[in-house]
């Protein structure tokens, strides 16, 4: 099995993460009283409770994806020497999966340990949050209208790609430089 | 079209669960016990960083971030729209109504692209309650510092277009 990276369920940045949300929970009852309080505690456990299913089905997608990928086979499609065809095909499946941040980074952390190479996993994550159709048409959409929509797509489109070449010049200079220092 | 979106999600899961089971019942197992455990893992701090960001959402200024990023503002507006969309704390909501809040009170168009653009790269409490639990943090990092231009490049695309 791959190496998981599995860490406590309450660590420093949940800790941090807690003590933002109870400040601002106080304030927020200081100032607009009990019943802004309250409205806004049901939105939200509303919110959590519709991402719990899609939670469960990244956690197990991220599971299943890391059983059945064939290493060989991701190294050599967006390993370090797949070139720009690697970065355009992890581009291209960032674009194409469904799902929210816990259903990607999950299979993201199962491609590089499938032997991905940095550089394709950057433009995996980063064509998910710009190009994933799935939250331009359920988030997006209703707030902007399509023509803006359709317009920022294009203008991101190019960017997962840059950005995977960049990250993995930028890897590689510093492996190269903690390989000098070793 | 969220259901839909739920039903794929499930779909997919189904599918590769049943071509994991054809290949190995146990390894199989293994899986769905693994998956288990990351899912209550994460659920502590996703339903603390859920609910807290509906407070942060509401004590944010909005008026005052409409303000400052109206077409005039240049490049000063690209950075500042980008800090803010990077700050922005909350789901696709928040960062969402306040992006048309921005629009309608006046701020240029490159200006919310470049606002969009480094909500989604950037959002901070989901690189920190997601992002970095689930990946290498090394990777992490570099995915952050790749990313920086890109609300910038984004926001050019859309000033030397002139669209939307």
């Amino acid at each position: 099995m791959p190496v998981r990276h599995t860490r406590s369920p309450f660590d420093w940045s949940a800790a941090v993460i807690a003590a933002l949300a109870v400040t601002a929970g106080v304030t927020v009852y200081l100032r607009d009283g009990y019943d802004r309080f309250l409205a806004i505690l049901t939105d939200d456990i509303g919110i959590f409770g519709t991402m719990l299913p899609r939670m469960l089905a990244g956690c197990l997608m991220g599971a299943f994806v890391t059983l059945l990928l064939p290493r060989e086979a991701v190294a050599r499609w967006v390993g370090a020497d797949s070139g720009i065809l690697g970065i355009l095909i992890a581009t291209a499946v960032g674009a194409i999966l469904p799902g929210g941040p816990f259903t990607i980074y999950p299979v993201a952390g199962a491609l590089l340990a499938a032997g991905a190479d940095a550089g394709a996993a950057c433009a995996f994550v980063i064509s998910w949050t710009l190009l994933g159709y799935a939250r331009a048409i359920v988030w997006e959409l209703p707030f902007f209208g399509l023509d803006f929509v359709t317009w920022r797509i294009l203008f991101s489109l190019p960017l997962p790609i840059i950005a995977g070449v960049a990250a993995r010049i930028v890897w590689k200079l510093a492996m190269n430089r903690e390989g000098d220092a070793a | 079209m969220s259901l839909l979106v739920d039903l794929a999600l499930w779909a997919i899961v189904v599918i590769l669960g049943l071509v994991a089971a054809s290949r190995s019942q146990s390894l199989c197992i293994d899986a769905l016990r693994g998956g288990l455990r990351d899912f209550v893992q994460l659920l502590p701090r996703i339903a603390i960083g859920v609910i807290g960001s509906g407070y942060l959402a509401a004590l944010l200024p909005q008026p005052l971030i409409a303000g400052w990023l109206g077409p005039s503002s240049g490049l000063s507006g690209f950075a500042l729209a980008a800090i803010a969309g990077a700050l922005t704390p909350g789901g696709p909501v928040v960062g969402f109504a306040l992006a048309t809040t921005a629009l309608k009170s006046g701020a240029g168009a490159p200006q919310v692209i470049a606002y969009s653009v480094a909500w989604a790269l950037f959002a901070l409490q989901r690189v920190v309650i997601f992002e970095v639990p689930m990946m290498p943090p090394r990777v992490v990092w570099l995915r952050v510092l790749v990313s920086l231009p890109l609300p910038f490049l984004a926001a050019w695309f859309a000033l030397m277009v002139g669209k939307p």
